[in-house]
């Protein structure tokens, strides 16, 4: 057996046992979740004695993400946290009622491990961040901030409301949503002339309208950290090629306020730019499905809905279909678990989405 | 199976490959011929954001010495090996004119004639830049002063370079932005997706002929890709429907090249002599293919409109789908089969609502569309529209295709509307006048001439020289005189 065989049999020895363990909390009397504990009656199975690895969670049907917007936060809080008061975040882009998660402490353990995953090079413990993105109600705002504390830095925030930029555009109302990206530029412009900032939070097409103001490696930038649209090997090659003129440490990242933070495969370039994430797993898996039957895991390299399944004790959210569509690709030896390549928004093979200038 | 060609994004002449990439299959078999690199929109607006460094180059190079490149260029273009990308064969006119042939449906025939036209711009610059430029000397374009008819005028250029965003349809149609580069302008170019060969085999003779690599950008891309050439170059040339071209219109710095809708008008006077010029009308509907903007695709006449309508159908009914090397080929295979498709399904509804009938399909017995060699193909279609407000009688469409109306003559003004090519057969003067003050006629053909006939001293969809500079008022003297 290869050590990268082991890595994966001992992996999925974990998941199994932390997929027994939060099933085992969210379904119980004493520690459950009421939502969960209603569902319960229904599901035909019972959970605490029939889900006993990760290959069970099959047995749940696909999550309703409309239950996020339609029912009381209450439902979601597990009997253990009764009574402390929660964050709620809501899902980005989303115009109308959002998905909105409840959550404790999940935020801060998800960034505090994603930070292990960051070079002391180009994230400066102590250095100071800059966010340009989405703050607002998001996950990410308060996820971000933490990380730099965690790090012993602080951070700045330019906001930009991608909800707003989505009604633009949809509107064409092109030259608005132009006079907007020139304001959230023009602030972030402001702070890396006056401040001392190491470190970047941004969106692919924010990062690149930043460049076009000045040379981002110039301003002092060591590490850009980066997510929110859909990077092709080629826009991220550009990105780092020149956009960053080869001189910044690039950290493309996939998450969001259902998951959590997906990092990066490292071998950026010798996979041609093409970017493989992996969950945090056990406390996320990202499945590719079938487009046709997403009780089916596709093969290798083809082309599939993503499945999220969020594993904490604080959310329990088996097999949520995204709105994504990507490659499942192998695990490898950073992650010795399956992974999600060139995600992409589903259906944009054959239709335009529209993502936003953000 | 051999390797499909690579086709790379240019930028300031220097060959990209990049990471995505389009695939230019055959439509009669799928094989795919070639690998384009697509340029995404941020390295477009990158280069375009430093594209005046590369601009200085050309405009360092009198005109006089830009004419003579494009006079080797032609040559290069006609009969040299060229390169496509830095590693990979190089393409001979042969090869260009096969896989040109492949992906775009023309029959060599018509890929060769095109070749040609593409070396009479290249020939006869000179006099196309005289024909823009009114005579003027051409020494205005170097120093920005002059003096024409004794009077001063001093001229500045309007932009660092020209973007076009190119069609597929008909490789002449490059014609139309040659001339930026004896204009000492360079180009940024976004080829059609089945079409990119010529745009690139013209960069490459220019090229090797000597003039700079910085003043080529081609730029595969999507329509984000098309959106900032159109937005980032200070003027642009943009080629499509009308949904493409809607949203830039009333935007000074874009040319829109739509659909031509080009006619042929006959009045009172010469109508009943319709069969002395009877070759004109038929050339004008088939010449190319019928793929051009300026072919015909209305012809209004005051009487005989039975008549001739029938005798084109019988004049048209004849020409038949080919193989694409056999040297009668006239018509052209459709690059994109559901385009024919599409074409043959609109024609039918519009007869099928009432007031027109299809002349050709009435004498030939057999459907329009047809597959031969794996290509589809329309076949030659004459319609007898019976008003003005039919759906097919002022529609273009992307073969040869005309409706024949009867209008009189004192309503064909009216009943123009928008026509990039209008061929008037008349010598009536008045009516000469009123033409002539139209404001929906782009180029006007006074007599028999086909709609398909250009020549080369007449700006076609606007003057490009104008375009590109713009005068300015001058008074006083530079000291030293005007070379500053």
């Amino acid at each position: 057996m290869t050590d990268l065989e082991r890595a994966i049999r001992e992996a999925a020895e974990r998941l199994d046992d932390h997929v027994r363990a939060i099933v085992q909390w969210h379904f119980s009397e004493e520690t459950g979740t009421p939502y969960w504990l209603e569902r319960a009656a229904t599901l035909g199975f019972d959970p605490r004695s029939e889900i006993t690895c990760a290959s069970d969670l099959q047995r749940f049907p696909l999550f309703d993400g409309e239950v996020l917007r339609t029912l009381p936060h209450e439902q979601f809080v597990p009997r253990a946290y009764a009574g402390r008061p929660f964050t709620i975040f809501e899902t980005g882009g989303t115009t109308g009622m959002p998905k909105q998660r409840i959550g404790w402490e999940d935020y801060k353990t998800d960034y505090e491990q994603f930070s292990d995953t960051l070079s002391d090079e180009a994230f400066p413990p102590g250095g100071y961040w800059l966010m340009v993105g989405p703050t607002g109600p998001r996950r990410l705002r308060l996820a971000i901030e933490h990380l730099a504390n965690h790090r012993g830095s602080s951070c700045y925030f330019v906001d930009l409301d991608p909800r707003w930029v989505k009604k633009l555009i949809s509107g064409r109302e092109f030259d608005q949503a132009k006079a907007y990206m020139r304001h959230v530029i023009d602030q972030a412009v402001s702070i890396l002339e006056n401040r001392r900032v190491s470190a970047l939070f941004t969106t692919p097409k924010l990062l690149e309208e930043l460049s076009d103001r000045l040379s981002i490696p110039d301003a002092g930038i060591r590490g850009v950290f980066c997510g929110g649209t859909t990077m092709t090997p080629q826009t991220t090659r550009f990105l780092v090629e020149e956009v960053l003129e080869g001189k910044v440490e690039f950290v493309p990242t996939y998450g969001n306020t259902l998951m959590g933070l997906a990092a990066h495969r490292k071998s950026l370039r010798a996979d041609g730019y093409s970017i493989t994430y992996h969950a945090p797993q056990p406390r996320a898996i990202l499945r590719v499905t079938s487009f046709d039957d997403s009780d089916r895991t596709v093969d290798y390299d083809d082309w599939g809905r993503v499945e999220l399944t969020t594993l904490t004790r604080e959310f329990f959210m088996p097999r949520f279909l995204e709105r994504d569509e990507a490659l499942r690709r192998r695990p490898c030896d950073d992650y010795p678990w399956d992974g999600v390549g060139e995600v992409r928004p589903f259906g944009a093979e054959s239709s335009k989405i529209v993502e936003g200038v953000y | 199976m051999t390797e499909p060609i690579h086709i790379p994004v240019l930028r300031g002449g220097e060959t990209y490959s990049s990471l995505d990439r389009a695939e230019l299959t055959s439509p009669r078999d799928g094989r795919v011929l070639a690998s384009v690199s697509q340029a995404n929109a941020g390295l477009i607006r990158r280069d375009l954001r430093k594209i005046h460094e590369r601009t200085a180059v050309l405009r360092s190079i009198p005109t006089r010495d830009l004419l003579e490149i494009c006079k080797r260029a032609g040559e290069l273009f006609m009969t040299a090996s060229l390169p496509i990308d830095d590693d990979g064969p190089a393409q001979g006119p042969d090869d260009y004119v096969a896989l040109l042939s492949e992906t775009s449906g023309l029959p060599h025939t018509l890929c060769r004639r095109n070749m040609n036209k593409v070396r009479t711009v290249f020939d006869e610059m000179e006099g196309i830049l005289g024909g823009l430029m009114r005579g003027m000397d051409l020494s205005v374009v170097d120093t920005g002063f002059g003096e024409h008819c004794g009077v001063r005028v001093c001229y500045y250029e309007t932009t660092d370079a020209l973007g076009v965003v190119l069609p597929s349809n008909s490789p002449g149609v490059n014609s139309i932005w040659m001339p930026a580069l004896a204009l000492r302008t360079p180009v940024v170019l976004k080829p059609g997706r089945e079409e990119p060969w010529t745009p690139l085999r013209i960069i490459r003779a220019l090229m090797a002929a000597g003039c700079p690599k910085e003043a080529f950008h081609f730029y595969p891309t999507d329509h984000e890709g098309s959106a900032t050439i159109l937005q980032g170059c200070g003027r642009a040339l943009l080629f499509g429907d009308e949904k493409t071209t809607a949203a830039y219109a009333g935007d000074p710095r874009i040319n829109l090249h739509g659909p031509g809708r080009s006619k042929i008008v006959v009045g009172e006077d010469m109508i009943d002599d319709w069969r002395e010029w009877f070759d004109v009308l038929v050339a004008s509907v088939v010449d190319n293919g019928g793929r051009s903007c300026i072919n015909a695709s209305s012809i209004y006449v005051p009487r005989h409109a039975d008549e001739i309508a029938a005798a084109l159908a019988e004049a048209v009914v004849s020409i038949e789908p080919k193989e694409a090397s056999d040297p009668d080929a006239r018509l052209s295979a459709f690059a994109n089969p559901k385009f024919a498709e599409w074409i043959d399904a609109t024609i039918d509804a519009g007869i099928d609502a009432g007031g027109a009938v299809d002349l050709t399909l009435e004498k030939r017995g057999t459907p329009r569309r047809i597959e031969v060699g794996g290509s589809q193909f329309l076949r030659p279609t004459i319609v007898r529209c019976q008003r003005i407000d039919h759906p097919l009688a002022r529609t273009e469409f992307l073969f040869p295709f005309t409706s024949v109306l009867e209008v009189p003559q004192s309503s064909m003004l009216d009943a123009l509307g928008p026509t990039l090519v209008l061929t008037a057969i008349t010598r009536d003067r008045d009516w000469i006048r009123e033409l002539v003050r139209s404001h929906s006629v782009d180029r006007l053909n006074l007599g028999p001439y086909p709609t398909s006939r250009a020549e080369w001293d007449q700006p076609h969809e606007g003057n490009l020289f104008e375009f590109l500079y713009a005068r300015r008022a001058i008074q006083g003297a530079i000291p030293g005189g005007a070379e500053c």
